[in-house]
């Protein structure tokens, strides 16, 4: 069982801001990877850190932790890339610190370490350093943003990342797609080096908000006005779903909050169903007042009470 | 390549900032004639930079040294890992002679 954020920042549950900040950098100049090269434990705890940060350090997230909504991982892992000392230490490193300068006598050094220790041959062509090591390494994985609508998560589309006025990137969103979920694609990433394979693309799609929808895992909710008539007398109404309108029956009766569920009118999930759309309706009066309904009231309520605030009474 | 724009949504920059870093050649773009073109590595390089100033607290001035000092010590990694590949290829009881001789310090 993983630990929670908390216990990993070493903070107590009701600590403010300032003092997660202050947990946060302490723990994360102790661990940060740049500082802790090849230290694979400070990497994990600097990853287990920044993510028990990302989570503590946005109020949303934290609210949603501590409703027990979202596990300690935050609904979508936070993908912390330390990945510069790859770079730094890997064939184009020396764009950023050359060595050039001073290679020669380091390697004359070198040459003569062996000669004498090994009893290699000297600086010329023939020992183990005038072979040429052949590297062969895969790809860098290259990591993009896309923002989607919210109605091209839910039924599925094509898009096309821009990458350069002469280079672009298909992707293909698949239904029921979350947001901040990453996509990967195979081969489309970093050339590969010395007839390594090409690394992938990583694309993390963002799903834009919809006014009128909102999703919470497969199922999407949607608050639907109805008349004062509908929602007493019921009746048919038209419905907005993700795949265009529906017909949905109104039961005599329903109240604003009542809600309703159409079947299968969700997010696709991953094994080909799908999750449930639900409507809460929103009893409206008449824009502006209308006479004959309030004359009607007047006459109707003196002898029908009805307290819908029972039980809102302050103790 | 990746673009100006791009760099900034990717390392989570602003504008202003990384065109600065670019000024003070902390960051290095391939192309700086029309408009400019990063890569990978650059962008790990932005990235590093925003987690020294934003996460790290690290002071503006003291970023140059930390970069240069983190480079140093990338670069002399990486000329002992070509180290290690030669020493690989030599004849087993040479790498022997070379364990041995690590041993004893």
């Amino acid at each position: 069982m993983a630990r929670s954020p908390y216990e990993v920042l070493g903070v107590a549950r009701d600590a403010s801001e300032e003092d997660i900040r202050r947990a946060y950098r302490r723990l994360a100049k102790q661990h940060h990877p740049d500082l802790n090269p090849g230290n694979k434990e400070a990497e994990a705890r600097f990853k287990e850190v920044s993510a028990a940060n990302d989570l503590l350090s946005d109020a949303a997230k934290r609210a949603r932790y501590d409703r027990g909504e979202i596990d300690e991982t935050g609904a979508e892992k936070p993908q912390y890339r330390a990945n510069y000392r790859g770079f730094a230490e890997g064939p184009d490193g020396a764009k950023y610190y050359t060595t050039e300068g001073v290679a020669p006598e380091d390697l004359e050094d070198l040459f003569a370490i062996f000669g004498r220790g090994a009893g290699v041959g000297g600086a010329g062509g023939e020992g183990p350093f005038a072979r040429r090591t052949h590297i062969r390494m895969r790809g860098a994985d290259q990591h993009y943003m896309l923002t989607i609508d919210f109605l091209e998560a839910i039924n599925g589309a094509k898009k096309r990342l821009q990458l350069a006025p002469d280079k672009s990137l298909d992707v293909t969103i698949p239904p029921g797609l979350r947001d901040g979920q990453i996509l990967r694609l195979k081969h489309q990433g970093g050339d590969g080096v010395g007839g390594g394979p090409r690394g992938d693309a990583l694309i993390e799609v963002h799903v834009a908000p919809h006014p009128l929808f909102r999703r919470d895992g497969d199922d999407i909710h949607v608050e639907l006005p109805v008349t004062i008539a509908e929602a007493a007398l019921g009746g048919r109404i038209s419905v907005p779903a993700p795949d265009g309108a529906v017909t949905m029956t109104v039961p005599a009766g329903s109240n604003t909050g009542t809600r309703l569920r159409l079947r299968g009118k969700g997010a696709p999930k991953p094994d080909g169903s799908r999750g449930d759309e639900y409507v809460t309706l929103k009893v409206m009066l008449p824009e502006g007042g209308d006479k004959a309904l309030a004359d009607f009231l007047r006459e109707w309520a003196p002898k029908h009470p009805y307290d819908p605030r029972r039980g809102t009474e302050p103790a | 390549m990746i673009t100006f724009e791009a760099m900034c949504q990717m390392a989570s920059v602003e504008p202003g900032e990384l065109e600065r870093w670019i000024a003070e050649r902390w960051v290095l773009p391939e192309s700086e004639s029309s408009s400019y073109v990063f890569t990978e590595f650059d962008v790990a390089r932005v990235r590093l930079i925003v987690e020294l100033r934003r996460d790290l607290a690290v002071d503006e001035e003291a970023v140059p040294i930390v970069l240069r000092l983190l480079d140093q010590l990338y670069a002399t990694r990486r000329r002992m890992r070509s180290l290690l590949r030669a020493l690989e290829s030599l004849p087993e009881e040479h790498r022997a002679a070379v364990r041995r001789h690590f041993s004893e310090d």
